[in-house]
């Protein structure tokens, strides 16, 4: 009978942690947009000047106001989420942001920060990209290769961090941060060499990778990718909470040296983490690299192809709270930004950078439940910490 | 009569005791992973011997100097040959363990020398353009500058325990916020003005979200540098970039003789005809050194970077010292940061810190969390820096692409302990909850 309570009582809290958290994520978001439209109005001279007559003429400043923010809201949200081809774009976009967040949420769980993304994904989408121009294969088996060799590649460069920090205790946030940018440099380097210049170019770009490499399109912007993060998730999910390796992940992440007490390798699953993380944000490369773009065929390798995934996963893991599902909502929704960002751009003149910065302003604000329940009066202040990175505590 | 056959007497003791020295695994690790360094470089070295034919020039000043000092020519071979023999005995010296204490540093210097000079001869080898060994160092002094600049904002801020990831989002706002008030004041004293102030808000969002609301600092760090690009981005396509005339032209610093001090030859031109800002840096390192090390204040922010509690249990308030350590820390970013605009180019555009704040955050770790060391370092990487874009010039068949990721790769070696070991404060990074 007290048991039967204790359980309830158990069920009940969890159940209002989950709702506090989307209540949070809802209010972090509405509050980043608020933030988002005084940014606007406060960059547009014309908009702007029409302030100094708030008192006098207040219809005049609030209406500019309202149009301004209103045109640029409305052209980002239809761009998301307004049309099937808008959709089909949100999860193009949305793809790599999934398989590089997951690549730094299951890295969270074992209690470590995989801030080499970045890095990871650029040396794959090298290896993807390479094997797609410069060998030729049949189609299937062409794209698996091209995929499979991506794979290998960012999970040894992640699995790299991972024996440095079991071996020698060297510290993943910053070995990663390094690793990043010796990443970009190789790629800067290989873009010039014959191997992977195009030829009869004198600018660092790759030759066009052939449609027997790159994932087939399905409807609009909507391409075989998107699925395979979708199935790079569930896997995250089962490997997590159903195998033994997720277990000795969780059981490291909680708490390292009761792991090790109860026999787990805690070097041997720092460095499988790593590995596994490496070839998910690796699969973020391999989109880019494979995923066909608006003209139907994959962007040829340069120096920018990945943008900034591995950075922006950051913020959709910890936006997931580090769990698949979750992380797969986060990509969705910052896909969704970037994706409306460029309608929004072309529409509204409204320039794709507010995107990053609502991005970043929601995860600043999920990142401190304080201070949204300060700023939001009907949320109640809690002391505990919130788990940030979903660390099972 | 017993007691004396017994008991030799006091001071001879030292001398007959004989001292093993037990290695720890830690450092027998660190020695031999050195040595093996060393060694590797050294038969690099030895490789490139066989490539390096004629002899080289080294130009010790430009062509314009008042002073014209001799261009050195030197024999590229023996020269190459000498540096190699010289890394692989220092390697030998290494792996055996022969050298201890002072040898050792010693020895080490010998190496780096050993390696830069072989380096450049062989680079230099052969080429009709002389080196200039002028350009080099000037070059480094002026690179350096912000990476020295937030090298100490980043060492202020982890020695009081708070990491900062976002010494790249910090100079890019101050960059920004440098090149939009230059350009509509005209003035460079309101540029670095704005450039401080800038630079202190990005730290007190550091703050605030890190001490005040307990965030995970390296997570802080990176969304607050997306942050500042988001923004700086943001206002320089909406509203800089369309009126760039006026919003976008900043004057830039003029470098300031020092009398006397700049016409010594070579090093007057390189150290004392520098930017206000060069002299800044130089002026920063000593005062922050001076309030770490030589105030009372210094003597709390250290306390509350390695144990909080302690620090609070003898009535320090770990809050307020920390915040006090990141605002003044910002301060540093904050002129950092004008160097990109008003200290170089005068205009802004997206991104143009281009990852100098990581490099400045490895010179932190590289200087072991000292202020001076960590000058050093950063002086050490401007230099590397510098040396593959003068590289890029006398068209060496080393990519400068590889010598731009040496800072880099340089860290990776130091934080996985192969050379030394690096310890940052105890409690960095770990919020302070009561």
């Amino acid at each position: 009978m007290m048991a039967e309570t204790l359980r309830t009582s158990r069920v009940r809290e969890w159940a209002r942690s989950r709702w506090r958290d989307w209540v949070i994520t809802l209010a972090a978001f509405v509050l980043a947009l608020i933030v988002g439209a005084i940014l606007m109005i406060a960059a547009d001279p014309a908009v702007s000047s029409n302030f100094a007559y708030l008192f006098t003429a207040p219809g005049l400043a609030l209406g500019a106001a309202w149009t301004k923010v209103s045109t640029a809201y409305a052209a980002l949200l239809n761009g998301a989420i307004g049309s099937p081809e808008a959709l089909a774009a949100t999860t193009a976009a949305a793809a790599p942001l999934i398989c590089a967040g997951l690549a730094v949420g299951l890295a969270f769980r074992a209690g470590l920060f995989n801030i080499g993304a970045q890095g990871q994904a650029i040396v794959a989408s090298m290896a993807a990209a390479y094997v797609g121009f410069a060998w030729s294969l049949p189609p299937v088996v062409h794209l698996v290769v091209a995929v499979a060799a991506g794979l290998i590649v960012g999970g040894v460069w992640g699995g790299l961090v991972g024996w440095l920090k079991a071996r020698t205790g060297a510290h993943e946030v910053i070995v990663t941060i390094m690793m990043n940018y010796l990443a970009a440099g190789l790629l800067a380097w290989t873009l010039t060499t014959t191997a992977f210049q195009r030829p009869g170019r004198a600018d660092p770009i790759s030759p066009e990778v052939p449609d027997s490499a790159a994932f087939p399109q399905l409807w609009g912007q909507l391409h075989l990718g998107f699925f395979v993060a979708l199935a790079a998730a569930v896997a995250v999910g089962w490997l997590l909470e159903r195998s033994t390796v997720g277990f000795a992940i969780r059981a490291v992440g909680a708490n390292p040296s009761a792991a090790g007490t109860a026999g787990m390798n805690v070097g041997t699953t720092t460095i499988v983490t790593m590995t596994i993380a490496g070839a998910l944000a690796g699969l973020a490369g391999v989109q880019a690299a494979l995923g066909p773009s608006v003209n139907g065929v994959p962007v040829p390798l340069t120096e920018g192809l990945v943008g900034t995934v591995g950075f922006d996963a950051i913020t959709v893991a910890l936006l997931g709270r580090s769990r698949p599902l979750g992380i797969v909502l986060a990509g969705l929704l910052f896909g969704g930004l970037s994706a409306g960002g460029l309608a929004m751009q072309s529409v509204a003149q409204t320039p794709l950078t507010l995107t990053l910065v609502l991005q970043a302003l929601v995860v600043l604000f999920v990142a401190a439940p304080q201070l949204v329940a300060t700023l939001v009066p009907f949320l109640k202040a809690r002391k505990t910490r919130v788990s940030l990175t979903g660390v099972d505590a | 009569m017993s007691t004396e056959s017994r008991a030799p007497s006091l001071t001879d003791a030292p001398e007959q005791l004989d001292f093993e020295v037990i290695e720890s695994r830690d450092a027998r690790r660190a020695r031999i992973s050195t040595g093996a360094l060393i060694g590797i470089v050294g038969v690099m070295l030895g490789v490139l011997f066989f490539g390096t034919e004629g002899s080289a020039s080294f130009a010790l000043s430009d062509a314009f100097a008042d002073v014209q000092l001799p261009t050195i020519v030197i024999p590229g071979a023996p020269v190459v040959a000498v540096a190699a023999v010289a890394c692989l005995l220092v390697a030998a010296g290494f792996l055996s363990g022969r050298l201890r204490g002072r040898q050792r540093t010693l020895a080490g210097v010998i190496a780096g020398l050993a390696v830069v000079i072989g380096f450049l001869t062989w680079a230099a080898a052969g080429k009709d353009l002389p080196f200039p060994v002028a350009n080099q160092l000037a070059g480094t002094v002026f690179t350096a500058t912000p990476l020295i600049l937030g090298a100490l904002c980043g060492s202020l801020g982890e020695r009081a325990g708070v990491v900062n990831v976002a010494i790249e989002g910090q100079f890019l706002t101050a960059a920004f916020a440098a090149a939009l008030v230059g350009s509509v004041t005209k003035s460079i004293p309101a540029a670095l003005f704005a450039a401080v102030l800038a630079g202190v808000m990005m730290a007190a969002v550091l703050a605030l979200f890190a001490i005040k609301y307990l965030v995970d600092q390296v997570v802080l760090g990176v969304v607050i540098n997306l942050l500042a690009s988001g923004i700086t981005g943001f206002l320089f396509d909406q509203l800089v970039q369309p009126n760039s005339r006026a919003l976008n032209n900043a004057p830039t610093m003029d470098t300031i003789p020092i009398p006397l001090l700049s016409d010594i030859p070579l090093l007057g031109p390189v150290l004392f005809d520098q930017t206000i800002l060069v002299y800044l840096a130089v002026i920063s390192v000593v005062v922050v050194w001076f309030l770490l090390y030589r105030t009372r204040w210094g003597l709390r922010v250290r306390a509350v970077g390695e144990h909080p509690e302690a620090a609070d249990a003898v009535g320090i308030s770990v809050k307020r010292v920390r915040w006090q350590a990141v605002l003044v820390a910002g301060v540093f970013s904050g002129l950092g940061g004008a160097f990109f605009t008003v200290g170089s180019i005068g205009s802004f555009s997206k991104d143009l810190t281009a990852g100098n704040g990581f490099i400045a955050l490895a010179a932190v770790i590289m200087g072991r969390w000292h202020p001076v060391l960590a000058a050093t370092m950063a002086l050490f990487f401007g230099f590397v820096v510098q040396m593959a874009s003068q590289l890029q010039t006398l068209n060496t068949p080393v990519p400068s692409q590889f010598l731009l990721m040496l800072p880099y790769l340089a860290t990776i070696i130091a934080v996985a302990g192969l050379i030394g070991r690096t310890r940052a404060p105890a409690a960095d990074g770990v919020p302070y909850a009561k």
